[in-house]
């Protein structure tokens, strides 16, 4: 089964979990993945399956190291977000999980342009379904918004491989570059998932509104696919180190100053998204397995921190930094996780982020982009300051919220979800060979050596150090409710506030139109209602003796002409 | 519930927060001390600088914050920015209007 379509186990799971209630459809949610990563075992890396369509040859699914890597990593993400939300009884959100992660195997196994754009389409419409599922009003407005960019960036990649196609280099998905016919429409598809800089704020807007449960699924696939079809189409692409490293910097400030701490997270994510950006662009063996290998850990660190955010928001229903505080004692457990999160994320040594970060920022001092460099290391600090300390300081610490007399800890499904997570964050930051031996180009690299281990506590021990003396010294901005300004302003502003300003400026004219026109219409009716009205001319009805004697009078005429 | 409300937690008592702070402070000086006693292998010339990874983490931060605080001036907005849609005054009276002739038929 899995040797013709890899996919099958998920959206055969997805199909039954439709029909399915209760014990019955948790057994096949949980089962799918299960299978599904079976399943890959059977793949031969190296094999492809082919077909042909108005004669351009087609390859469904192909198999490498690359695909594999990535197909492994979404059945885990989706078992563990199976697991996170056994407790959520709404089939439309655990169809939509299901297919979703589907969807983002098929991605990553299509092996030509189609068979990505047709998958690249069913990721945009199967994870708006986790929007819409909130139910909300704000869920609904983001959901359109984040669909319409989605399937936007679907187009732009069914534009790109019609050019690549026309231009004779066939429909096959290998290295395109800029310089390939339809190369920059392709690329700036895969840019807008990656939420390139100006194209981020579909991710901002719509992660943070979907349900404590689909957040952790959303933050998983779309970007992960995004990063893996960079890697393989624009690997060595030099404009990426550049919009990378920009996409590791601006986040942190709307980070820094941002109230909701999903959306804090998910500026934490283009950040994070951006580190691997620069690895692509790098380019080199080190570089581009560095982003893999970050692309793999940051869906375990990253879905765990948003699922205990999530758990968080699951038992308060309050997700604003300004009103949650004080929730380690009520919820023990889940801010011990919050943190091994936050010490993933910030590359504490020991921890998943430490081993494949420090393979980026390796690789980037190595080619000799210095600036770049620099650029990174701010980051990293960033980082640990916005997702490592803000996040768990401001849900579990700072000062007690109203939420500390009554909450309680999440349910237990929702442990062990982030339990599992936690572990394999400390795993793969203790013992990296497991995770190197994975990825997919040859390399010698090793991350513990004690220069490295100790620049990176002291960048991170100073981080913390200026969160603290900012933080006693009053200078800290403190959290505020409120929205902060973005690129999506011109869509969600400028764009609307136009339209309406430019029919205000011309509603007198088209009054002025309209009316005219209305003279006009109405003089023609007259004049028409003249002729064929009730009493027009050409509307009158005509006596039967009145035509006899017209008919007297022709056959009258016809004799006279027939004697002349 | 009581026991809860009476309980002392971790950090209700600021002699813990002050030891927190103390132990961080500690920390940071044995890695700056750490900087003298080892030879790190450098690879970027600034690397050279003594302490350079701890100033550089410090002042990154200390400039983060205030660049974001006075980034806010810029682009902090009310709560509710974007739900006071353009027209939604209008689309509010409409539904106002709406809703009474509901209210007429149902009387």
């Amino acid at each position: 089964m899995c040797e013709l379509s890899p996919v099958l186990p998920l959206y055969l799971g997805a199909l039954l979990a439709a029909f399915l209630r209760g014990r019955p459809r948790a057994l096949v949610m949980l089962g799918a993945p299960l299978l599904g990563a079976l399943g890959l075992a059977a793949l031969e890396p190296g094999t492809a399956t082919s077909a042909t369509l108005f004669g351009l040859g087609l390859a469904p699914v192909r198999v490498d190291g690359l695909s594999l890597l990535f197909a492994l990593l979404f059945h885990l993400a989706a078992f563990i977000g199976v697991i996170y939300a056994l407790h959520v009884k709404d089939p439309l959100q655990d169809v939509a999980a299901l297919a979703y992660a589907g969807s983002a195997v098929g991605a990553v196994f299509a092996g030509d342009l189609l068979t990505l754009f047709v998958y690249w389409e069913l990721l945009a419409v199967t994870s708006a379904i986790l929007v819409f599922a909130r139910r909300t009003e704000r869920a609904r407005g983001a959901g359109m918004r984040y669909l319409t960019i989605q399937v936007g960036s679907g187009v732009l990649l069914l534009a790109g491989a019609m050019v690549h196609a026309d231009g004779g280099q066939g429909l096959r998905f290998e290295h395109i570059g800029l310089g390939a016919p339809g190369g920059w429409l392709i690329f700036l598809a895969f840019g807008i998932k990656s939420a390139f800089p100006l194209l981020h704020n579909w991710l901002t807007d719509a992660y943070p509104e979907s349900t404590p449960t689909g957040t952790v699924f959303l933050s998983a696939f779309t970007t992960k696919v995004a990063i893996y079809a960079l890697a393989r189409g624009f690997a060595g692409t030099e404009a990426l180190i550049y919009i990378g490293a920009l996409m590791t910097c601006f986040p942190i400030f709307f980070a820094v100053i941002e109230n909701d701490l999903r959306r804090v997270l998910a500026y934490s994510l283009i950040n994070q998204l951006g580190f691997m950006v620069v690895g692509i662009g790098i380019g080199t063996e080190l570089a581009l397995n560095g982003a893999v290998a970050h692309a793999f850990n940051d869906v375990l660190f990253k879905g765990l921190l948003l699922m205990s955010m999530g758990a968080v928001l699951h038992v308060t229903g309050e997700m604003r930094g300004s009103e949650l505080g004080g929730l380690y004692k009520r919820m023990p457990k889940t801010a011990i996780l919050c943190m091994v999160g936050a010490a993933s994320i910030s590359a504490f040594p020991l921890f998943s982020g430490f081993v494949s970060k420090s393979m980026v920022l390796s690789a980037v001092v190595t080619e000799g982009y210095q600036g770049v460099w620099l650029a990174l290391l701010f980051a990293s600090a960033g980082v640990f300051h916005h997702a490592g300390i803000k996040i768990p300081f401001f849900a579990f610490f700072a000062h007690d919220s109203r939420f500390v007399a009554t909450a309680h800890e999440p349910p237990i499904n929702m442990l062990v979800a982030m339990a599992i997570a936690a572990v394999l964050c400390v795993a793969i930051g203790s013992y990296p060979t497991a995770l190197y031996a994975m990825l997919p180009w040859q390399m010698n690299y090793s991350p513990y050596d004690v220069s490295h281990v100790i620049t990176q506590l002291q960048l991170l021990a100073f981080s913390a150090l200026a969160f603290t003396w900012l933080k006693l010294s009053g200078i800290y901005p403190p959290e505020l409710r409120s929205v902060n300004l973005d690129a999506e302003w011109i869509y969600r502003r400028l764009l609307p506030d136009g339209i309406q300003r430019l029919c205000a400026w011309t509603a007198p004219m088209v009054a002025q139109v309209r009316t005219k026109a209305e003279i006009t219409l109405s003089h023609g009716i007259h004049a028409l209602a003249r002729h064929h009205g009730e009493h027009g001319i050409l509307a009158r009805n005509w006596p039967t003796g009145s035509m006899v004697i017209w008919v007297a009078a022709l056959l009258a005429f016809s004799l006279v002409l027939y004697y002349v | 519930m009581t026991s809860h409300e009476k309980r002392q937690y971790l950090f209700d008592n600021p002699r813990n927060t002050g030891l927190l702070v103390r132990g961080l402070l500690l920390v940071c000086a044995i890695l700056v001390a750490l900087d003298i006693l080892l030879h790190r292998h450098v690879s970027h010339p600034w690397e050279n600088l003594f302490g350079f990874y701890a100033l550089f983490g410090f002042v990154a931060c200390v400039l983060l914050v205030l660049l974001a605080k006075e980034m806010r001036k810029l682009v902090m907005r009310d709560a509710d920015y974007y739900d006071e849609l353009p027209g939604a005054h209008v689309r509010e009276r409409t539904e106002q209007a709406e809703g009474g002739d509901r209210g007429r038929d149902r009387v």
